[in-house]
């Protein structure tokens, strides 16, 4: 039991973790390009066409994985800024910072294949729906954390004051996830939930579900990259950043 | 399959601007990020690698 806890302080550490995530790099590359293909595949050329929206719909393939993400990456950032508030861990801070401009990413993402569906179908780029507000303010939580952080000279004071922000905007994400049925919106409601069977075909939801994973592997794989990056920024005077073989060549 | 012909394929039953609007803007986004971050990544490895040459010289 001991043994396990000191483990996983272990790779709390940026020493430590710096090179464990050089090493799961590439196989998270890997996948999302196993994933890619296969979901991208079954988007173009095996799900059938909708019976309502024709050609159109697909851009669900793209848009669900991305709001998804959205939502996701947001929570393990609070998540790692929580864990930095709680126990005072380097790493958490700088993990928060990597997975912040992914996040915002995937919301803008998400706004903009959802303009771009919104459009052909109800005739409206954008409308004040309950579902694309809360969306596109968790866009502006995602630029408010990087910016203020950003703000601050000290990363660790900045890494507290991100954490705080990151935090209290967690309530966003159930505003996001449930404003479909607490509210009356143009949006639909969710194409797949945990109590009915998807209302969907099997091959658009294989589809789906392939798409999604390809874009948690690209989360995993680019925010992990960033993470050394955010690093080897932060870690630049220590010995062990100096003895490393990419700084000695 | 749904297609008969590429044109038919691109044409996207006439959702061309809304379907390849959506995926090439999330391709073009999805490439460029690790592209930035691989920036980043060696700018910081250069400025790490002119301090530890300046330190050298400074032992010398």
């Amino acid at each position: 039991m001991n043994n396990r806890l000191i483990n996983w302080f272990k790779f709390a550490s940026p020493q430590s973790f710096y090179p464990l995530a050089g090493r799961m790099i590439p196989w998270f590359w890997a996948l999302t390009a196993a994933f890619g293909v296969a979901g991208l595949w079954i988007s173009f050329f095996v799900a059938p066409t909708d019976a309502q929206q024709g050609e159109g719909y697909r851009i669900i393939f793209i848009h669900v994985p991305a709001s998804w993400m959205s939502m996701f990456i947001y929570c393990i950032m609070a998540g790692w800024a929580g864990l930095g508030l709680v126990f005072n861990t380097r790493l958490s801070g700088m993990m928060a910072s990597a997975l912040a401009p992914t996040g915002a990413l995937m919301a803008f993402l998400s706004l903009w294949t959802g303009a771009l569906w919104g459009k052909p179908m109800w005739g409206a780029w954008w409308v004040w729906d309950a579902r694309l507000t809360s969306e596109l303010i968790l866009f502006f939580l995602y630029i408010g954390f990087i910016a203020l952080q950003a703000a601050i000279d000290d990363p660790r004071r900045a890494d507290k004051a991100g954490a705080i922000l990151a935090l209290v905007g967690v309530v966003n994400v159930p505003i996001i996830y449930f404003s479909v049925k607490w509210w009356n919106t143009l949006h639909q409601g969710s194409t797949i939930n945990l109590t009915k069977a998807p209302s969907m075909a099997q091959t658009m939801l294989w589809g789906m579900l392939l798409m999604a994973l390809c874009f948690w592997m690209y989360s995993i794989a680019v925010a992990l990259m960033r993470a050394r990056a955010i690093i080897l920024e932060r870690e630049t005077h220590t010995e062990w950043v100096k003895q490393l073989d990419e700084v000695k060549s | 399959m749904t297609w008969n012909s590429p044109a038919e394929f691109f044409a996207m039953g006439g959702y061309a601007l809304y379907v390849w609007g959506s995926f090439g803007v999330t391709a073009l986004a999805l490439l460029m990020e690790p592209f930035l971050v691989r920036h980043r990544r060696s700018a910081i490895l250069r400025s790490l690698r002119r301090e530890r040459l300046a330190e050298e010289l400074d032992q010398q």
